[in-house]
């Protein structure tokens, strides 16, 4: 069978997510449990986790995680990485040995810096720098895959059951103010851990729960920005899509949620007219970014996280907040499992963007 | 009421009405039976010139001369406004036709006056002057 | 008689059965095919006159005629088809180029008909467009590359002038003077009742038409006829035409014979000369000249209307599209060779151009790797024949299609293919009044809403099929096709994998 990369993969699943809007930090017990009553959701063949706020001691620094495939993947891509950056910290990441977990590739996290010259004769920022060279890594080296990229962060995904991810990667250990979670579906694949999801881009991660129908007109705006959806997953695009319009088109999380998932025309054509226009002009402009086909997609990034469905609401999803925490899952039994008192659980409508941050000055 | 109204910007002068009409009032079902090497008795007539093509039928007027005149009695406007002639009563005396302004009365042949009736009692139900016209020149409609 | 003669290629059958003597094929038929014999009371036909336009047989109230392929054949050779010798005869007869309408007629690939559309099944859901909405309005026109904000963060409208439609179908050029003024009536109603856009043509605006200017793109080809300053601004959007589909390489020639009245005031020549387009616009001979052709146009219209650059789909096409991208143009219109036309030599339009699925596939992704295709809309035509036609050429990556054939079929074409006798039996094309008057603009355009309705009711069921409700989201979304029955080559240029893969 085909891998992620060679072939579209389609895949349903299990999202979940919670975040302290006082930045207060948690470890990762709750939400690997969260996932636990959403097992039916996930066939065993993809889960994973994004942790914000998770390397304080590091901030500064781009937290890469690798995969690689064998010691002299591992070798050139290190490589490569000590000509693109002054690295600061190299370990591996810590894992248990469970039997639900097996056939691991070599798993290791590099805390790294660009070089002020590189940057300089290149004429580029640190961000497009760091995206490069992950894009490159991601392309050319055959065996090594980077996997987490953004500063105090980092994502965490195998092959397996989420719960079992979780475990594997001894998140319980891990203090963050923001999590995400993903267990996935896969109808297609024998199961790769590069493919599991979260995907990530510097700090956005996306966990995703959907079949999108404009995959190929999305992939084949956004690889015109130097995008290169490899994985050919949802997942994937949509964290380029958001990359693209927030880092480097500026727009804000709102006027995202407005050409990810546009209002139709007829809901446009009924607002005032500054909002009319302003919303017109995003749809128009970006027409090649609407995302249609079902999705429930949580953004994770630095400080704060972003749940968003389609607009035709064709994949469930439920918020509930209870004091400083927002809740945010597939199924509502997810937050009961997290926060038995949650209160006002709601099912946000399609297109009607979730937002939360984090307090300025708490991450 | 509706009427039979003629667009003389559209009228090809393909004289398809006169044969839909003839057919309409044959009572038969199938045209090829009906007309087949028959002289026609339409009570719709295509006048033309080189430069005019205009199809001519009843107006069905407000207050017609053809009934005012008619010395059998035979020719009456009913409720709905529709003028109709009764062959039964018809004498053949012509002055039906004599005094139509718009010529629009011929006479079928048996020799009695004959006009358009709007197809409202054949197996039509509507003029199939109007609906048989290819162009819409001539339409069934009320108008102000 | 004699060895000019060539043997009629169609015979008028006539069933004397059912023939009820009414005239109506004689007194339709501006061939003069057939006549009433008072003698013995039938109507005769002379199948030598007949172009198979099937007026007469449309209109007989009784199915008494039919129109069939001659059986007078000459002897088999699969070399020397019946066609290709009777065009070395009248060559030999005439010493001319053989003049042909309408689009290629040879059998050459049709690659719609090799692509497959996809549908949702289990994984995501099909929506159905009698419950959800479906969405095919389109903005036609160059997007910015990046957003601006004032002041105050909020965003400043940077949009070009954009051209919007309902439906991801426009009506593309053809002429006032090659068709007549009653179709091109019908395609100004129509397009402002779908909410589209009809194209004048090179033949400028007949100024009872400048009322459906919001809906009308004006032409300026290299003749330049009718152009003025009042033409240009009355449009939606301005078209520069470089050539065309079924003649690329080529001007037109539209006879003196149908350069009378208002033709000729439109076209602002004099009656009865021929109206000669030349082949290039002798103001541009390289793409530098375009930009200036471009930008004047924009200039003239104060850069209130979006420009678009329409060419043939020929060999180097891609090539040429990214050079008019960069030439300030806002929508390049790209025309295939099955593109019909009013008169064409024939070897041209059989010989001359390459699809326009591969030319579409090929400028599409051409654009997109050189970072440039939003720049640009594309609108591709020549032969989009049905709703699925443009569910394809979308998900190839076309922002929308024009259709000219299917639209003269729905006005009563019969593609006869003799538009250059200017007898069209139809009233379409042609300029004889009384042939003319044959389409009535009521009954014209509401044939043309009816098709297009037709269509976009066909494109919902298609996209929300693929669980699409969008028709953003079906642009260039190639994964939603597969090729059936193409070589290695051909899926490569498609841009398509194989069913089944």
């Amino acid at each position: 069978m085909k891998l992620e990369g060679q072939i579209r993969i389609p895949s349903g699943c299990a999202i979940s997510a919670v975040i302290s809007k006082d930045g207060n930090r948690m470890n990762g017990e709750k939400i690997i449990e969260s996932m636990k009553p959403m097992h039916d959701r996930s066939n065993g063949l993809g889960g994973g986790f994004a942790a914000y706020g998770i390397y304080p001691e590091h901030k500064e620094q781009y937290a890469l995680h690798i995969f690689f495939d064998s010691i002299s993947a591992r070798e050139e891509c290190e490589h490569l990485l000590r000509k693109s950056f002054e690295v600061v910290k190299d370990e591996s990441i810590k894992t248990r040995t469970i039997p639900e977990i097996t056939d691991e590739p070599i798993i290791r996290r590099y805390f790294v810096s660009p070089l002020n010259s590189v940057l300089t004769a290149l004429q580029i920022d640190e961000k497009e720098y760091v995206v490069r060279i992950v894009t490159k890594i991601n392309i050319e080296l055959k065996g090594s895959y980077v996997f987490s990229c953004g500063k105090n962060m980092g994502a965490f995904k195998a092959v397996g059951f989420p719960e079992d991810v979780g475990r594997f990667y001894c998140l319980d250990e891990y203090e963050a103010y923001s999590w995400t979670a993903h267990g996935r579906y896969p109808t297609n694949t024998p199961g790769w851990w590069g493919g599991a999801h979260p995907f990530a881009l510097l700090d956005y991660t996306i966990v995703h729960n959907g079949e999108i129908s404009s995959y190929d007109a999305n992939r084949r705006f956004i690889e015109m920005y130097g995008y290169k959806c490899t994985l050919q997953t949802d997942t994937e695009v949509i964290t380029y899509i958001a990359d693209y319009l927030l880092r480097r088109q500026k727009l804000t999380l709102e006027e995202m949620a407005s050409v990810v998932a546009a209002p139709f025309w007829q809901t446009i054509d009924k607002k005032c007219p500054e909002e009319r226009e302003r919303l017109n002009y995003l749809r128009t402009v970006f027409s090649s970014l609407l995302v249609t086909g079902p999705f429930s997609i949580i953004l994770g990034f630095e400080g704060g996280l972003m749940a968003l469905n389609d607009r035709l609401k064709l994949r469930s999803m439920v918020v509930g907040e209870k004091d400083d925490k927002v809740y945010i899952a597939s199924e509502e039994a997810a937050i009961r499992v997290m926060e038995p008192d949650a209160q006002n659980i709601y099912a946000p409508a399609g297109g009607e963007p979730v937002i939360v941050k984090v307090k300025e000055g708490k991450f | 009421m509706k009427r039979v109204y003629v667009n003389e910007e559209w009228c090809l002068g393909c004289h398809l009405c006169e044969y839909n009409c003839a057919f309409a009032n044959s009572g038969l079902s199938d045209m090829v039976k009906a007309l087949k090497d028959k002289e026609i008795y339409p009570r719709i007539h295509v006048e033309e010139d080189n430069k005019i093509k205009y199809a001519v039928s009843c107006r069905h007027c407000d207050d017609p001369l053809c009934v005012k005149s008619c010395i059998a009695g035979a020719i009456t406007k009913d409720e709905n406004g529709t003028v109709k002639i009764d062959t039964d009563k018809c004498v053949h005396c012509y002055t039906c036709i004599l005094v139509c302004p718009v010529g629009a009365v011929s006479h079928n042949e048996n020799g009695a006056a004959m006009k358009c009736e709007l197809c409202l009692e054949n197996s039509c139900g509507s003029p199939a002057c109007a609906s048989g016209c290819p162009n819409k020149a001539i339409v069934y409609e009320e108008r102000e | 008689m004699g060895i000019e003669f060539i043997y009629p290629e169609f015979e008028v059958v006539r069933n004397q059965n059912r023939c009820i003597g009414c005239r109506v094929c004689e007194r339709q038929c501006a061939n003069e095919v057939h006549t009433y014999d008072a003698d013995g009371k039938v109507i005769i036909s002379d199948d030598a006159k007949c172009v198979n336009c099937q007026r007469c047989v449309s209109l007989c109230p009784t199915r008494a005629i039919k129109i069939v392929k001659s059986d007078c054949r000459m002897r088999e050779n699969a070399n020397w088809a019946d066609d290709t010798i009777k065009e070395i005869y009248k060559q030999a007869n005439s010493g001319g180029v053989l003049l042909s309408s309408m689009g290629n007629p040879k059998p050459f690939p049709v690659y719609w008909d090799k692509i497959l559309i996809n549908a949702s099944q289990v994984t995501n859901p099909p929506i159905d467009p009698l419950r959800e909405p479906m969405e095919t309005k389109v903005f036609l026109g160059k997007k910015p590359d990046s957003i601006e904000r004032d002041e105050n963060g909020k965003l400043i409208n940077n949009l070009s002038p954009q051209l919007k439609l309902e439906l991801p179908v426009m009506f593309s050029a053809m002429s006032y003077g090659s068709i007549s003024y009653n179709a091109h009536k019908s395609l100004a109603l129509a397009a402002q009742q779908l909410g589209i856009y009809y194209n004048t043509g090179e033949g400028g605006l007949h100024e009872d038409f400048y009322v459906y200017g919001e809906n009308t793109i004006v032409q300026v080809a290299s003749g330049r006829f009718g152009v003025h300053d009042d033409y240009l601004n009355a449009g939606a959007a301005v078209e520069i035409k470089m050539g065309q589909g079924a003649k690329p390489g080529i001007g037109g020639h539209l006879p003196g014979t149908k350069i009378v009245g208002d033709v000729s005031h439109t076209r602002m020549i004099p009656e009865g000369s021929d109206a000669i387009s030349p082949a290039p616009h002798h103001d541009i001979y390289s793409i530098e000249d375009l930009r200036q052709l471009v930008y004047s146009l924009k200039e003239a219209t104060q850069y209130k209307k979006p420009v678009i650059v329409k060419v043939a789909a020929v060999h180097n096409i891609a090539a040429i599209a990214s050079g008019i991208a960069r030439s300030g143009a806002d929508i390049i219109a790209i025309d295939g060779f099955r593109g019909g036309t009013g008169a064409a030599p024939t070897r041209i339009r059989d010989n001359v151009g390459i699809p326009i699925e591969l030319a579409l596939a090929a400028c599409d992704q051409r654009l997109r790797e050189e970072g440039i295709r939003n720049q640009v809309s594309l609108v591709v035509g020549g032969s989009i024949r049905s709703a699925s036609d443009v569910v394809k050429a979308i998900a190839l990556g076309a922002d929308a299609c024009y259709v000219a054939t299917a639209a003269l079929l729905a006005m009563g074409c019969h593609l006869c293919r003799t538009c250059q006798t200017g007898k069209c039996n139809w009233g379409i094309a042609t300029q004889n009044p009384e042939l003319v008057k044959r389409l009535n603009p009521e009954i014209g355009s509401q044939r043309l809403v009816n098709l297009m309705t037709a269509w976009g009711h066909e494109i919902k069921e298609l996209m929300g099929g693929m669980g699409i409700n969008s028709i953003e989201t079906l642009r260039g979304n190639r994964l939603m096709l597969r090729g059936i029955n193409l070589t290695e080559k051909e899926l490569e240029i498609l841009g398509i994998s194989h069913a089944g893969e």
